[in-house]
């Protein structure tokens, strides 16, 4: 009886460690917005997510000491609503247990999962909140890999400073957490800036028609525009702008004309400028991980599309993470937590470093934006990078052409 | 009363929601967290629907306010749970009071309309009130959960309270019911005009029922954004929750009280399996509409009517 | 001041195309008494509508305007069949409530076909400038679009023999029957009669702005806040509120943030329906019976 119990015992202790091999997987939660009006751009971030993660799976997995971890999605759709991406944060914890997460697209929808996140002690990265404030309310475990709301305009303000000192700005924008915080900031730029505050109005985020506004910003004598809010928005606000003709010479609207579905607005995108977190154009030389030339190729020849800065953003959340468990050594949180503070790196995407002070935990401090402009290359409408000096790619279009 | 034995079934259920997650199910927790929200706002809504017969279409305008004054007084002026909930509750009743005062003259498909224009108007109004965050809305520092124990004791304090309010609203229902009061409610949805010729002071009665279906709803507003640390207008006054109270109200049988407590867990439990199942996302509202079409056409009492009319003798226990 | 004016008219534009989307909500209520919360998703419907038939065969916007139409009174009719029928003469909160469920899940379907992005016609017609202001053509378009349909139900109700008989079940759906009308036909009738209006003025909406399977409820609640300024079962009524919620939406915006503008709607949507259910054209002549 012995005998047997022992060949037993023997036979369990060689195959349970076999078995262990075989769950080596980390999971990571985050919800999307495959619809909603956000599933634009939070589509975008999900496929540079999937292209890291498939990509890490293809070299073998992620190294921690001595083991290697797959990884593994688990993704549900949040249809761009806050309510349901509580729900399902908090499923994707306690159901999926779900070892790290993502944060969702968009300001707003990152502040509530960051609620539950915290609720429960989760390391999540953040690749669509740009808004500060949710970093400032005493989190622990929250980390953001792209530059912060404050920081979007300051480009943008900057740049219209060389070509026209006295202009009149009009600030048109959403009523979101994510504009509102850009258009604080940038006001107090335009100011020190000397320009002349002709107009600053937001708008609900489902608007749909502008032209009391974009009247209103006639009105007002204004001759550069900031602002809009994301995609749905930002795109219809470009095309109804053209077709008033509201005479602008300098037109600055985020999120919505980076990416490559703008230039179906045609001639109403031309001269159309955006902040941008990352262009295929930049020239950094990364620590690790592809160049952005190597990244840009191989995005495309996944995803059929050209990358545009939410495809960078999802793939540098996947990065950060993996080079944190590998200079961490293991899948640890509070191991984790700790390499992901002291990160300090260059990236295809442009430096990333984290603040770490209690008050700003997770901000992220390194990073910088360039400043993008639709122009005609070619007969066809590209993308190119028009500041800073040191990035740009082609001379900015200024003033506007006549139709605007 | 105590010796009625629905009094003790309203009690078994509570006992119910408060043991099955033992304390440590989060799961559990959060499915039948859900549940006895729905439940407080279809018991609540009954109240106005089931027995004065007065649909109101904007009922989440009161879960919407109450969550906004809770989680204004913690978060801006720094008071405790406990006292903002109260006074939230109060508040709003009162408003309900004063948009009852305007609205209650109306009948059918008026007052229904304009119900909805109450939570719109107040929703639109809300998202231009900047001291309330306007359209981004207020948030709370995770701090605030230290008082209670931290984030992990406070999610399961709010569980229990809501519970409670769960129960309060239950046998606030089986009150009213058994009433004076609850008789004149539901002389009202009778024959309104028939009743006053009666003697109920309808006008009253109504203000009433509509103050007090306001209160509850308000409270378990305050902590379900208490719990969420966010509350903002679209979330705060989203129709679509309290189109699901009137489908629910509907569907477990209005006018009793079991109905609704039937028809939201029921509902929920099929709402959290279309939530996530990928193919049938959307498919929530599309469930609810045929929901509530079959029932509308074909059996307007709702399960429990149907109950009613199989097990006759049910009618001696539940309510 | 000319901006005042660029947005005063283009409001009364904008606005006569909400007084045809109100014409439908307001002309089966005056008909069959009945509140058809479908309207919404038939006017998003009526948006597709376009959307798909530009897109397949490449036509011209405004040419996709008559087969919506068509689309739109027979899908009318089906839901007078479906939802409404057995509703006439019950409580009107029943018919509330069916057509309510009809929505959601017209609503439902719709997101989960489309989802919710943003779809947008293509329209380009020049517009008319008047110093720095440009009025869209497409605005422009639509207005005379919705005067030109409008005088058409005109002529149908008061110069057509069916048309009588839409009026007489309007006035008295018992005495109508007795003197050998037809009810239920002409109720179906006038069901599709309103819904065709909801479609086609979803059709015209989506030439003027992007549009979601969403977007419905934002034009429905519009159309409701109409219908009751303009009195319920008065089409003329309807198309004069549109325009004066429009003249309204100019005065308001260049004065104050746009968002106020919501809010001045439904606190004027709430006091008429308290303080004037007639709407507010009821004060210059006699209540209708109903």
């Amino acid at each position: 009886m012995r005998s047997l119990w022992l060949a037993i015992s023997v036979a369990a202790s060689l195959a349970l460690p076999g078995l262990a091999a075989a769950e080596d997987t980390i999971t990571i939660g985050m919800t999307v917005s495959r619809t909603g009006p956000l599933n634009v751009d939070s589509v975008a971030q999900l496929h540079g997510s999937e292209f890291w993660r498939d990509e890490v799976n293809a070299a073998g997995g992620i190294k921690a000491g001595n083991q290697r971890y797959k990884v593994r999605f688990v993704t549900y759709d949040d249809q761009s609503v806050g309510g349901r991406v509580q729900q399902l944060y908090t499923r994707l914890i306690v159901q999926d247990k779900a070892n790290f997460l993502f944060g969702p697209y968009s300001s707003g929808l990152t502040a509530t999962a960051a609620v539950i996140s915290e609720q429960y002690g989760k390391i999540m990265l953040v690749g669509g909140g740009a808004e500060p404030k949710t970093y400032q309310l005493g989190n622990k475990h929250l980390f953001q890999c792209i530059t912060q709301a404050d920081y979007y305009l300051a480009g943008a303000v900057q740049a219209l400073k060389e070509k026209n000192p006295h202009a009149k700005v009009a600030f048109v924008y959403s009523d979101d957490p994510f504009s509102k915080a850009v258009v604080a900031s940038a006001h107090k730029l335009a100011q020190q800036a000397g320009f002349t505050i002709a107009l600053e109005e937001s708008y609900a985020p489902s608007t749909t028609d502008f032209s009391p506004i974009i009247n209103k910003v006639i009105s007002s004598g204004a001759d550069a525009f900031l602002g809009g809010g994301h995609y749905p928005d930002g795109a219809t606000l470009a095309r109804q702008l053209y077709e008033q003709k509201a005479g602008l010479k300098y037109i600055a609207i985020l999120v919505a004309p980076d990416s490559p579905k703008f230039a179906t607005l045609g001639d109403a995108a031309l001269g159309v400028m955006v902040p941008s977190q990352w262009e295929p154009q930049v020239k950094y030389q990364p620590d690790f991980g592809p160049t952005p030339e190597q990244f840009a190729k191989a995005a495309y020849a996944k995803t059929k599309v050209e990358a545009d800065y939410h495809t960078a953003s999802g793939y540098i959340t996947g990065l950060l993470l993996q080079h944190a468990i590998e200079q961490a050594g293991s899948i640890d949180p509070k191991k984790v937590a700790a390499a992901l503070e002291k990160t300090d790196v260059t990236t295809f995407f442009g430096k990333d470093k984290f603040a770490i002070d209690a008050k700003n935990h997770g901000l992220q401090i390194g990073h910088q934006m360039v400043l993008a402009q639709w122009q005609m290359k070619n007969g066809k409408l590209e993308k190119e990078i028009v500041w800073p000096e040191a990035a740009r790619t082609a001379q900015m279009l200024y003033p506007l052409p006549q139709a605007h | 009363m105590l010796r009625r034995p629905f009094f003790w079934i309203i009690a078994v259920a509570i006992a119910v929601f408060a043991i099955a997650p033992h304390g440590e199910d989060v799961e559990l927790r959060e499915s039948l967290l859900l549940a006895a929200v729905y439940i407080t706002l279809a018991s609540n809504l009954n109240i106005m629907l089931g027995y004065a017969g007065y649909v109101n279409f904007g009922s989440i305008v009161f879960f919407g306010l109450g969550g906004y004054f809770c989680v204004y007084f913690m978060g801006a002026l720094g008071w405790g749970l406990a006292p903002s909930l109260l006074v939230a509750g109060v508040a709003v009743s009162v408003a309900a009071l004063v948009f009852g005062l305007g609205i209650l003259r109306l009948r059918g498909v008026h007052f229904a309309l304009a119900t909805i224009g109450v939570n719109e108007a107040v929703m639109a109004f809300v998202t231009n009130f900047e001291p309330w965050g306007g359209s981004t809305g207020i948030y709370l520092s995770p701090e605030l959960f230290q008082p209670l124990g931290g984030p992990a004791q406070a999610l399961w304090i709010i569980y229990y309270l809501l519970v409670a309010i769960m129960g309060v609203s239950l046998y606030l229902s089986y009150f009213v019911k058994r009433s004076k009061f609850g008789l004149g409610l539901l002389s009202i949805g009778q024959n309104e005009d028939a009743a006053a010729v009666l003697g109920v002071p309808t006008p009253r009665y109504k203000a009433l029922a509509y103050s007090a279906s306001a209160f509850l709803p308000a409270i378990a507003g305050g902590l379900y954004f208490f719990k969420g640390a966010f509350v903002q207008p679209a979330d705060a006054f989203d129709l679509t929750l309290s189109t699901e109270a009137i489908v629910i109200t509907m569907l477990g049988g209005q006018g009793t009280i079991v109905g609704p407590a039937l028809g939201a867990y029921l509902y929920e439990e099929l709402r959290g399996w279309l939530l996530t199942s990928e193919t049938f996302a959307s498919f929530q509202l599309v469930v609810a509409g045929v929901l509530l079409l079959l029932i509308v056409q074909f059996a307007p009492e709702g399960l429990m009517g149907f109950f009613y009319r199989r097990w006759p003798r049910l009618r001696r226990v539940l309510e | 001041m000319l901006g005042l004016a660029a947005s005063l008219l283009d409001g009364v534009l904008v606005g006569a195309v909400y007084g045809l989307a109100a014409m439908g909500i307001t002309f089966i209520w005056g008909v069959m008494d009945v509140v058809n919360l479908t309207h919404g998703a038939m006017i998003v419907a009526g948006m597709f509508g376009v959307y798909l038939l530009v897109a397949a065969s490449g036509a011209p916007a405004y040419a996709a305007l008559a087969p919506v139409l068509l689309a739109g009174f027979l899908a009318g009719v089906a839901l007078y069949w479906i939802a409404i029928h057995r509703m006439i003469g019950r409580p009107p909160l029943m018919s509330l409530l069916a057509t309510f469920a009809v929505n959601l899940v017209l609503i439902g379907l719709g997101t989960a076909m489309w989802g919710t992005a943003l779809f947008n016609v293509s329209v380009s017609l020049p517009g008319l400038s008047l110093g720095r202001y440009t009025f869209p053509g497409t605005h422009i378009m639509a207005a005379v679009l919705t005067a030109v349909l409008a005088a058409v139900l005109y002529l149908f109700l008061y110069r057509t023999r069916a048309g009588k008989a839409v009026r007489a079940v309007a006035a008295n759906r018992e005495a109508a029957e007795l003197v050998g009308i037809p009810t239920t036909r002409i109720l179906a009738l006038s069901c599709g009669l309103g819904v065709a209006l909801a479609c086609v003025s979803g059709g015209l909406i989506a030439t003027l702005f992007p549009f979601t399977v969403l977007s419905g409820d934002a034009y429905q609640l519009k159309s409701f806040v109409v219908t009751v300024l303009g009195g319920m079962g008065n089409p003329t009524g309807a198309l004069v509120a549109g325009i004066a919620l429009g003249l309204l939406e100019g005065l308001i915006t260049p004065f104050m943030p746009v968002s106020w503008t919501l809010v001045i709607e439904f606190v004027l949507f709430v006091i008429v329906l308290i303080a004037f259910p007639g709407g507010l054209l009821s004060l210059g002549r006699r209540r209708a019976v109903r």
